[in-house]
């Protein structure tokens, strides 16, 4: 009797905790940089679509790239870099006919708006009054690949590393000069524009690489029937809409 | 190969000092605490449990908007040069904070345990106070002071997350093996983590073990360390 109970409470947990789409749900695993203009794209998608929930998971690419692999239970994902893209095609957890190029972005230097260290490009920061720079990690964060890409085209590499403080996504970056803990940082030109009152665009890298942000289907099982048509909503003139208020441009 | 030294001796020198630090003032809290008399002190002894009970992440907030370059000591501190987010001393600071309970609370306990009747036979002897707690009450309560001791290497070994906010994940300089962990992880190299994994493992094996060496008393019951 006992067993049977156990059992029965066994039984009914699995099931309530399968990973399964439920109907009307969509799950969006998403680059940090896409946070406030994805959550805009969302409620919007949810007004047109009455009972539908969109519901989003941001971090670095790489690391929501990660999660997807290790079983999260996205029906989307968006990466703010092929690279992590690429991952994703390689390790199977994407549609490869699915993928789709839906916006474009420019990483910029900042400082905090208060700074008085008076920096005009990214040739400044060899100064030795110049202690800490801010980037993504360019081993997980897609911001910090194209901040290192555009660096060494530039020869500032070497210099920025001496001086670095690896963000683990492109918010982080954001927030340590947003609060002046560090001397200049590199973000997203859509993140910067979110803290206009507390940082300054010094200057737009110009990057080897497009910034061109990938999207595409997971292809898990049990994958929510309405990924496809929020997918679709983000490439419409609505969704790219939306996108174009934040700063994105079209690819 | 990674090196992996440097992350290791990296945390092997904050835990070790913030071992100190906690355990100096940690000790010190606790027989203060255990010698005042007054309804407050339940208050003061919550209060400075507060790091073991708060999440890491708050503790960490709470530690950079005071020690920040715009922080209320970090801007009296940047005068004098001194810039402790982001570099090895902040990390020291934050596991200091949050192994600091794990040596009052069972500190506090072993002081109050103290009978006092081998004080009052000290004093009758003619025994000078400060005499007194050093060869009476620290050899009488030293088993768990030295039990929280340990409690706060490990806890400050395995510090995470005040750390990652306070000094941040500068590699050589902060990264410590927790962070080194994190960080290999979410970049998707499983082989570094596997290897920072066991070292850690090894390193808290092998601490433990010195320190029943080390501290014959605090695993094999001896006979008291009471000399007068």
């Amino acid at each position: 009797m006992k067993f049977k109970t156990v059992l029965a409470v066994a039984v009914l947990n699995a099931v309530a905790w399968a990973p399964l789409a439920h109907a009307g749900e969509v799950i969006v695993s998403a680059a940090a940089s896409l946070t406030n203009a994805f959550k805009d794209v969302g409620s919007q998608y949810e007004k047109l679509h009455p009972g539908t929930k969109v519901l989003f998971s941001f971090g670095a690419s790489d690391v929501v790239m990660r999660q997807i692999v290790n079983g999260a239970p996205a029906d989307v994902f968006a990466s703010a870099d092929q690279k992590a893209m690429d991952k994703a095609v390689k390790a199977k957890v994407v549609v490869p006919s699915t993928r789709v190029n839906f916006a474009q972005n420019k990483v910029v230097m900042i400082v905090p708006v208060d700074s008085a260290l008076h920096l005009k490009s990214v040739k400044d920061l060899d100064r030795a009054d110049i202690k800490r720079v801010t980037l993504g990690n360019p081993a997980s964060v897609p911001v910090g690949r194209y901040t290192r890409a555009s660096l060494e085209q530039a020869g500032a590499w070497k210099v920025v590393q001496s001086k670095e403080v690896l963000a683990n996504n492109v918010r982080q970056a954001l927030d340590y000069v947003s609060r002046g803990e560090v001397d200049a940082g590199f973000v997203f030109a859509t993140d910067a524009a979110i803290m206009p009152d507390k940082v300054k665009v010094i200057q737009a890298l110009k990057s080897p690489v497009p910034v061109l942000y990938p999207i595409a289907l997971t292809s898990r099982k049990g994958r929510s029937p309405e990924a496809r048509s929020f997918v679709d909503y983000v490439l419409s003139p609505a969704g790219q809409n939306i996108l174009a208020k934040y700063g994105f441009k079209k690819p | 190969m990674p090196d992996f030294t440097v992350p290791l001796f990296l945390s092997l020198k904050v835990a070790g000092l913030a071992t100190f630090f906690a355990g100096i003032l940690g000790a010190g809290a606790a027989f203060a605490l255990s010698r005042w008399r007054s309804r407050w002190c339940d208050v003061v002894d919550s209060f400075l449990t507060l790091p073991l009970v708060l999440p890491p992440t708050v503790m960490g907030y709470y530690l950079l908007i005071l020690l920040g370059r715009r922080g209320w000591l970090g801007q009296w501190l940047a005068h004098w040069g001194i810039e402790l987010v982001f570099s090895w001393q902040g990390a020291v600071i934050a596991a200091s904070v949050v192994a600091f309970p794990l040596v009052l609370k069972s500190a506090r306990a072993a002081f109050q345990d103290v009978d006092a009747q081998f004080e009052n036979a000290a004093r009758v002897l003619g025994i000078g106070e400060v005499a007194i707690f050093f060869r009476v009450v620290l050899p009488l309560a030293s088993r768990g002071i030295f039990a929280g001791v340990l409690l706060a290497f490990a806890r400050a070994l395995g510090e995470f997350g005040a750390t990652l906010m306070v000094a941040g994940n500068i590699p050589g300089r902060t990264q410590t093996l927790s962070i080194a962990i994190y960080q290999a992880v979410q970049a998707g190299d499983d082989g570094l983590a596997n290897i920072l994994v066991l070292i850690t493992s090894a390193t808290c094996i092998v601490a433990l073990m010195l320190a029943s060496r080390l501290w014959p008393d605090y695993s094999h019951r001896g006979r008291s360390r009471v000399r007068l």
